[in-house]
């Protein structure tokens, strides 16, 4: 790879200063499906809409809110595929960590260890940016924490932040909906709200993901039967 | 003769109530040679943590710049202070990486945890953690300080208390071993500080 002619890094600035690499990849995270999160007092939600191409296929084998170790969480708004690598390259970072230190690796730790492999793909030659932001979720000795993730590897702590279609306007919604001493419980609500004001369509339990971090430090994707109850309550 | 005996030297460290106390010998010798009275086997970590290497002298000096060097970017990137727990894990794991080609150095680790409780952990050269609640032990005259010890050690001492016991269980140990001694240094770690304390040994 390193001795093929396309080994030069392809993220090169513009003259005014851009790299517009990252910005096409931007436009990829843009175009994926609305994936939000909310951190609360006493934990953090995720949620995200799960559009399938077809209705033949089995949305229950699809999993985009998923665990990186027992007390952190993450979902993503882009390409599928990329977030898979950064997923395993996070559960590495996490298990090495706790074979050096023999306890769980803090949320900022982590996050930055992905963010800084976003960055190297940015830089190194012969590959291409993430098409992917991620939103990472994790309650750690210091307290809960809800981290967003971008193509660039910049990464910046949230209290509620969304992504993919409809981010700007889910944004607004979150403003306004978003308190300093909200519950998780309220988060949840807030979260499926939110989903529902940008969703094409109806939101039912299996149309959505929702995973949920909470003080017992335990990461947890909630049930389709979970899923339906709250739905059941924001109505 | 094992290469951990080359140098001679003793650590060892002791629990009270709320403080820890961490004592070694001074001398470095090269067999039966004494070369040096004033080697510190010792080291600070952070304000509450200290670490003591018995073994090949060299070895004890690299492993000291090493944790040094891994502690102090472990501060920089966490922003926060190590717990002994953490990092007798950190020692236990680097000294296992050389597991085929290992540091000749055997570990001692006294410290105070975040909530004041004291920990005390001893490990062999390849990183098998040993934890102990009362005293743990490490060098030359280890089986003298293990029976000086288990005869002066006395539950929930205070900082004063605990000096004195560990000094003399130290002081008892190390007439025994020709190749240990020539002064005592003892650190006693509180929640409010560390004292430093010298004590003169047998010069003989």
């Amino acid at each position: 790879m390193g001795e093929s002619d396309y080994s030069f890094s392809l993220t090169t600035f513009s003259p005014s200063g851009k790299l517009v690499q990252i910005e096409y990849a931007l436009n990829a995270v843009a175009a994926g499906a609305t994936s939000l999160g909310i951190k609360a007092k006493n934990g953090i939600v995720l949620a995200t809409e799960k559009r399938l191409p077809s209705p033949l296929m089995d949305e229950s084998t699809i999993d985009k809110v998923t665990s990186i170790t027992g007390n952190i969480g993450m979902v993503y708004a882009g390409m599928g595929p990329d977030s898979r690598v950064l997923l395993k390259k996070a559960r590495n970072y996490a298990q090495s960590y706790y074979r050096v230190y023999k306890e769980s690796i803090p949320v900022s730790q982590l996050v930055r260890q992905v963010a800084s492999v976003m960055q190297e793909f940015t830089q190194s030659g012969g590959v291409r940016p993430f098409g992917v932001s991620l939103l990472v979720a994790g309650f750690d000795e210091e307290g809960p924490h809800l981290y967003q993730v971008d193509p660039s590897g910049s990464y910046f702590a949230w209290k509620a932040s969304a992504i993919g279609k409809n981010m700007v306007n889910g944004k607004t919604f979150l403003e306004k909906r978003y308190s300093d001493d909200m519950e998780l419980e309220d988060a949840i609500h807030t979260a499926l709200l939110t989903i529902k004001e940008g969703f094409e369509g109806q939101v039912t339990e299996n149309n959505i993901e929702v995973g949920i971090v909470s003080d017992d430090l335990k990461f947890k994707k909630l049930t389709p039967a979970e899923v339906k109850d709250y739905l059941s309550e924001v109505e | 003769m094992s290469i951990l005996e080359y140098n001679g030297g003793c650590v060892v460290a002791m629990a009270g109530k709320n403080c820890v106390a961490i004592a070694s010998d001074k001398r470095l010798g090269v067999q039966l040679s004494t070369i040096a009275m004033d080697c510190n086997r010792v080291f600070r970590m952070t304000d509450s943590l200290y670490l003591g290497l018995t073994g090949l002298h060299s070895d004890v000096t690299t492993l000291h710049n090493l944790f040094n060097y891994k502690l102090n970017l472990y501060a920089m990137r966490e922003g926060r202070v190590i717990k002994p727990t953490t990092f007798a894990s950190l020692v236990s794991s680097t000294l296992y990486e050389k597991r085929f080609g290992p540091y000749f150095a055997e570990p001692v680790i006294a410290g105070l945890q975040p909530d004041g409780t004291p920990f005390l952990c001893a490990m062999d050269l390849l990183g098998a953690m040993a934890v102990a609640d009362d005293f743990v032990v490490s060098g030359t005259c280890a089986e003298s300080l293990f029976g000086t010890c288990e005869t002066f050690y006395r539950k929930d001492m205070n900082p004063d208390e605990l000096f004195e016991t560990l000094g003399q269980s130290l002081m008892a140990a190390l007439d025994r071993d020709c190749i240990s001694g020539w002064g005592v240094d003892v650190q006693i770690i509180t929640k409010e500080g560390v004292t430093t304390k010298s004590l003169k040994a047998r010069m003989d």
